[in-house]
């Protein structure tokens, strides 16, 4: 990837025209015609379709009136109708430009890399891994579960534990969840937690913000000083500790566990090829981060973090889980594993709130374990050992302030000796690298994958060595075998997967093997309702490789990442505009993670007036499961709302229910639209009465994308709402996260949006946050910035015309699709004046009476036709919600309309017993190509119906890799490592 | 609905308490298990969980969703149903028999008066 060579100047010209006209003269690659799928001419016989007359008669007939807002949008520095797609990258060039790379010896848990390249292209660059929606539909999702189940295989094998999840967001969340297991694990009856003070310190910070909402008392000390009682649920410790020691923990845990409290290690993959893994010396858990194997550190992320346990405590164990199970003819197949452990499933009962995690990037540190294998990650790490073990040899020799007695793995701590703190730092600025300072004057250089003999050669330098220093003399010099108490004596990773693609063709093929099982938006519209499966366009995801964006640490100095401070301020102030909000924090992780953000925000604005007793939070029985969870995480108590039958929030219950808790109400949560699609004419009466009872409205911004440039959360008259950048602004979900979740608040919550105890978010200063802020609830100051660069692309390329277009045909699209699909199926949800917003939901109850045909059934039936299923038995049970985006043309919306009504009258012929109830292509399908093919085919309908079952399937089909999976078998034996070969014989 | 057993009764949160002098047998009702449809995973509390009318004993799980289990008397749990742990596709296929789910030492009736004969709640869940 390299940047663009067109000058950065020369969109001057353009900034901040409001011309409507163009010019042949004007850039040709202009944006928004690509981002959006119907033609104008497609628009308009679209339009006429649905009865509507232009496409503000459609918002007049779907928005409710008096909500809607006026203003256009100002997008500052942002042209009306967006820039082209080159200059675009022009600008963002221009501010990658003022990020500096330095070499970083900061470690702290963020450690470059170099990500092999075959997966860098094929992978973190491939639509074909990247724009997939979390694994619903496991048929047609093989590739990407073979790959997690890899990572968790990995992960399992590293930390010696035998079951592991399939990602979290970051260590610092990941330490938190591990710590709310704990604390689930106890029956909630042992309210303490224990961290050691020398794990990172974000970790700590994240988990006390956590602990914070739990009211968990948190004790952090010196794990010498550890003295469990019985009212301490677990204790966690960082192995390596953040300052390097690798410490023996045995006979902390034995104390641990006499006091009957569990123990959590914060640990480091590459560290655990060489040392005792945590599970080997008696932790409960491990936690941790895999951003060292081969994912940029992006200024803090995405990267994937991890979690694993024990295989009992399997239901409080937090995230997804990928098991193994079989499909219809006995073949192995994998598949999400418990999933009614999911929040939208147990709501207020839930003990973590995550939902989108790091899918993408878990598959990339899989994979980078499939390309190195265990004797390739081993001789990394001692690499990375051999030069941390020369480097504090050549510290000792120039009589530093370091420890010869420790046992280090990659970080040396060291107190400067005939120089100051400062001394060092610059002689190491000078150089361009970023040493760890620590306040108490010592300075922390962790080496990595990356480090040369060169590179320590210049940190000894800082300190008064001599360039020319032999490396090779100290490693010599410095090398001894690890202590028994130690070193690792149990294999890992002897699973085949990790020792037979060490060739890049052999990698290269098996990446694609597994994209090939895959259907992602390379081949279809993904119509998952409220998932928003937009484009995610090239230009977009161009600079997310940028070394200039990818290669910063997450704590480097400030004056070294101005180019992402540009990017940051001028999203958070489009986003404002966009919300009609004061302020913006970029720091939430996920959807979820800004609901459990702004709660914390909630609370601590009450809690600022002396307000201590509004714990209540009033949700609608329609809301998104993670909701309730995210109330449950914040310490709140959930109270639910009625919907009435039409779908929409129960005003009356509400009120009556604001009323009876007006003295401990803290907030509502509200959708909007709805979950059910539609544009609810009660909403600003909705937030009327919550604040007429003293509580604040939390607006659930899933939707957002059907309000962008027509109205706003901020005037309708939430106090926060969360955006999901993941769908709304186009970055894509990788197959399961990442994603971004930044909340925008009224002026009044401003000064309590989340902080950072290493480096406080910057911008954040000039929104008025700072004194009150709460504490982080991301490792990183802001969350996942590099992909913050594609939502940053897309608000440029559209410009405010353009993403109000985008969301008016997006809600176009669905009201097209649901006029085409109507006589077949119901539409069960519409605003007054018949319109759904921009996704709907029909109805297949009816069919399990006249055919006992189910969702299951429809959905799986649709990958024979070559489509992704829309969103299942969610937010109603029995029905299906579809949202087609703006993105998709007018002849896919034909295809999937066409496809829904082929299997409508499909059902039709069961209904008139044309064909079998039992045996029929619904109840078999998917169709694989080895069923098709068998020589053994007794169903009675042709082959040719069940793989190619209308016309354009024949010129282009996708084949499900297995038959319909067996959910039962595998969560009654669960497996969530890889299945030994002989399993596919 | 076929009438369920008529040796015990039955709650409105589809439990079946089968009482024997002191000793209570609790289990899920057919009309519950084919709501939960295929249940995959049954945790009870552990011997010796002394509780109240009303308390949560355990909790099933389908491939659909999470269910709390309630007991209606007073008592403390003597056993549990180690068959049902290793195979919860019984409560799918047996569930008035080998799905049973916990023995209970009854302290008290507590609110044994709420439940409802076989027959009521065959009418009311027909
Ligand atoms: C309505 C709604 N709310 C919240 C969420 C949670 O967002 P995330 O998955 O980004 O945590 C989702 C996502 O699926 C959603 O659809």
């Amino acid at each position: 990837m390299s940047t663009t060579t067109s000058r950065p100047g020369s969109l001057d010209a353009v900034n901040g025209s409001t011309r409507t006209h163009t010019s042949v003269l004007d850039a040709s690659d202009t944006f928004h015609h690509r981002h959006l799928g119907p033609s104008e001419a497609e628009v308009a016989e679209m339009l006429e379709f649905v009865g509507c007359s232009s496409l503000e008669d459609l918002t007049a007939k779907t928005v409710p009136a008096n909500i809607r807002n006026h203003r256009t949008l100002k997008l500052e520095g942002v042209p009306e109708q967006g820039l082209g797609e080159s200059a675009t990258l022009a600008k963002l060039a221009g501010y990658a430009a003022q990020n500096k790379v330095f070499k970083s010896y900061i470690g702290c848990g963020y450690y470059d890399t170099i990500t092999p390249p075959v997966i860098l292209r094929n992978i973190m660059e491939n639509p074909g891994w990247y724009t997939q929606y979390t694994p619903y539909q496991a048929e047609i999702a093989q590739g990407r579960l073979e790959a997690l189940l890899n990572f968790q295989t990995m992960v399992s094998d590293l930390v010696g534990l035998p079951l592991a999840g399939a990602s979290l967001l970051d260590e610092g969340t990941a330490a938190a969840e591990a710590m709310s297991m704990c604390y689930a694990l106890s029956d909630h009856a042992r309210p303490e937690f224990f961290i050691a003070n020398d794990c990172h310190p974000q970790t700590i910070a994240v988990v006390k913000t956590r602990a914070d909402g739990l009211s968990i008392k948190l004790i952090i000390d010196d794990p010498a000083k550890f003295a469990p009682t019985d009212r301490m649920c677990g204790a966690l410790v960082q192995y390596p500790t953040t300052d390097g020691r690798v410490e023996c923990y045995e006979a902390f845990a034995a104390k641990a566990h006499a006091a009957g409290a569990l123990v959590v290690a914060a640990t480091d993959l590459l560290a655990m090829t060489l040392l005792k893994p945590p599970g080997e010396w008696g932790a409960d858990v491990a936690v941790g981060c895999a951003q060292r194997f081969g994912v940029p550190m992006g200024f803090g992320g995405p990267h994937a973090a991890f979690i694993a346990t024990k295989a009992e405590f399997v239901r409080k164990m937090p995230g997804r889980i990928i098991g193994v199970s079989r499909d219809m003819q006995g073949n192995p197949a994998l598949r999400m594993a418990i999933q009614t452990r999911e929040q939208h499933i147990r709501r207020d009962k839930a003990t973590s709130n995550i939902c989108t995690a790091q899918a993408l990037l878990a598959i990339m540190a899989g994979m980078y374990a499939c390309y190195h294998g265990p004797e390739g990650l081993r001789r990394i790490a001692l690499r990375v050992h051999t030069y941390a073990q020369s480097l504090r040899a050549g510290l000792l020799k120039l009589t530093q302030g370091v420890s010869d007695s420790d046992f280090v793995f990659d970080t040396i701590t060291v107190t400067p000796k005939g120089k100051t703190q400062a001394q060092v730092l610059d002689a190491s600025r000078a150089k361009s690298m970023n040493l760890r300072a620590h306040a108490d004057g010592k300075i922390s250089i962790s080496v990595d994958e990356t480090t040369t003999r060169e590179d320590i050669q210049h940190i000894l330098a800082c300190f008064g060595g001599t360039a020319n220093e032999d490396i090779d003399g100290l490693a010599k010099a410095s090398q001894r075998d690890l202590p028994a108490k130690f070193a690792r004596q149990s294999g890992y990773l002897t699973h085949p997967v990790f020792n037979s693609y060490h060739s890049e063709h052999e990698m290269l093929r098996y990446i694609f093997k597994l994209m090939g099982r895959d259907l992602s938006l390379a081949h279809s519209m993904i119509p998952l309702g409220s998932c928003t499966m937009k484009l995610n366009a090239t230009s977009e995801m161009i600079p997310v490789t940028w070394k200039s964006f990818g290669g910063l640490h997450p704590f480097a100095p400030r004056e070294q990442t101005k180019g992402y401070e540009l990017m940051f301020r001028d999203l958070e102030k489009w986003l404002c505009d966009v919300t009609g909000f004061a302020a913006m924090s970029l720091q939430p992780n996920a959807g979820a993670q800004g609901e459990y953000t702004g709660l914390m925000v909630i609370r601590a604005y009450h809690h600022a007036r002396g307000d201590t007793k509004r714990t209540v939070c009033l949700i609608p029985e329609s809301a998104h499961g993670t909701n309730p969870a995210s109330a449950v995480v914040a310490g709140m108590e959930v109270v639910p709302v009625n919907n009435t039958p039409t779908g929409d929030v129960d005003i009356a219950d509400l009120a009556a229910k604001a009323e009876q808790y007006k003295d401990t109400l803290a907030a509502c949560m509200v959708t909007y639209p709805s979950t059910y699609g539609v544009f609810e004419e009660g909403v600003k009466q909705i937030c009327e009465i919550i604040h007429a009872n003293g509580g604040l409205v939390y607006m659930d911004g899933a939707n957002m994308n059907a309000q962008v440039g027509l109205c706003s959360p901020g005037e309708i008259g939430a106090d926060v709402c969360h955006l999901n950048l993941h769908k709304t602004f186009c970055i894509p979900h990788g197959g399961g996260g990442p994603g971004m979740g930044p909340i925008g608040v009224t002026k009044a919550l401003a000064p309590f949006l989340p902080g950072h105890p290493v480096s406080f978010p910057e911008t954040l200063k000039a929104q008025g946050a700072g004194e009150h802020a709460i504490g982080p609830v991301s490792a990183a100051p802001y969350g996942s910035p590099s992909i913050l660069v594609i939502s940053w692309m897309y608000i440029h390329m559209m410009g405010a015309a353009g993403l109000k277009k985008a969301t008016q045909v997006a809600i176009l699209n669905a009201n097209y699709m649901a006029a085409r699909m109507k006589g077949h199926y119901e539409v069960l949800f519409k605003g007054k004046q018949g319109m759904c917003a921009h996704e709907y939901i029909i109805d297949v109850r009816p069919f399990d009476k006249s055919a006992g045909i189910k969702t299951d059934d429809i959905a799986k039936r649709l990958m024979d036709y070559g489509y992704h299923a829309p969103t299942m038995s969610w937010p109603v049970p029995g029905t299906l919600m579809i949202e087609p985006t703006e993105s998709e043309s007018k002849a896919e919306l034909d295809r999937f309309s066409d496809a829904m009504i082929a299997i409508r009258e499909e059902i039709r012929a069961i209904e008139t017993g044309t064909i079998s109830k039992t045996d029929n292509p619904l109840k078999n399908a998917p169709h694989t190509v080895h069923v098709v093919t068998s020589n053994d085919w007794k169903h009675p309908y042709t082959r040719e119906q069940a793989a190619f079952p209308l016309a354009y399937t024949k010129g282009h089909k996708f084949w499900p890799s297995v038959g319909r999976v067996d959910n039962p078998f595998g969560d009654r034996n669960l497996v969530c490592t890889c299945p030994p070969m002989s399993a596919y014989a | 609905m076929a009438t369920p057993p008529a040796d015990r009764v039955y709650s409105q949160s589809h439990e079946w308490h089968k009482i024997e002098d002191d000793m209570v047998t609790l289990g899920l009702t057919q009309f519950a298990v084919d709501q939960l449809t295929d249940v995959t995973y049954a945790e009870m509390k552990k011997p010796g969980f002394a509780f109240k009318a009303g308390d949560i004993v355990g909790e099933v799980e389908s491939v659909k969703t999470t269910s709390d289990i309630y007991c209606f008397v007073d008592g403390a749990i003597v056993e549990t149903n180690k068959a049902v742990a290793d195979d919860p596709s019984l409560l799918n296929s047996d569930p008035y028999g080998k799905g049973w789910l916990i023995k209970v030492k009854m302290s008290g009736k507590g609110k044994l008066g709420e439940c409802v004969d076989a027959a009521t709640y065959a009418k009311q869940h027909g």
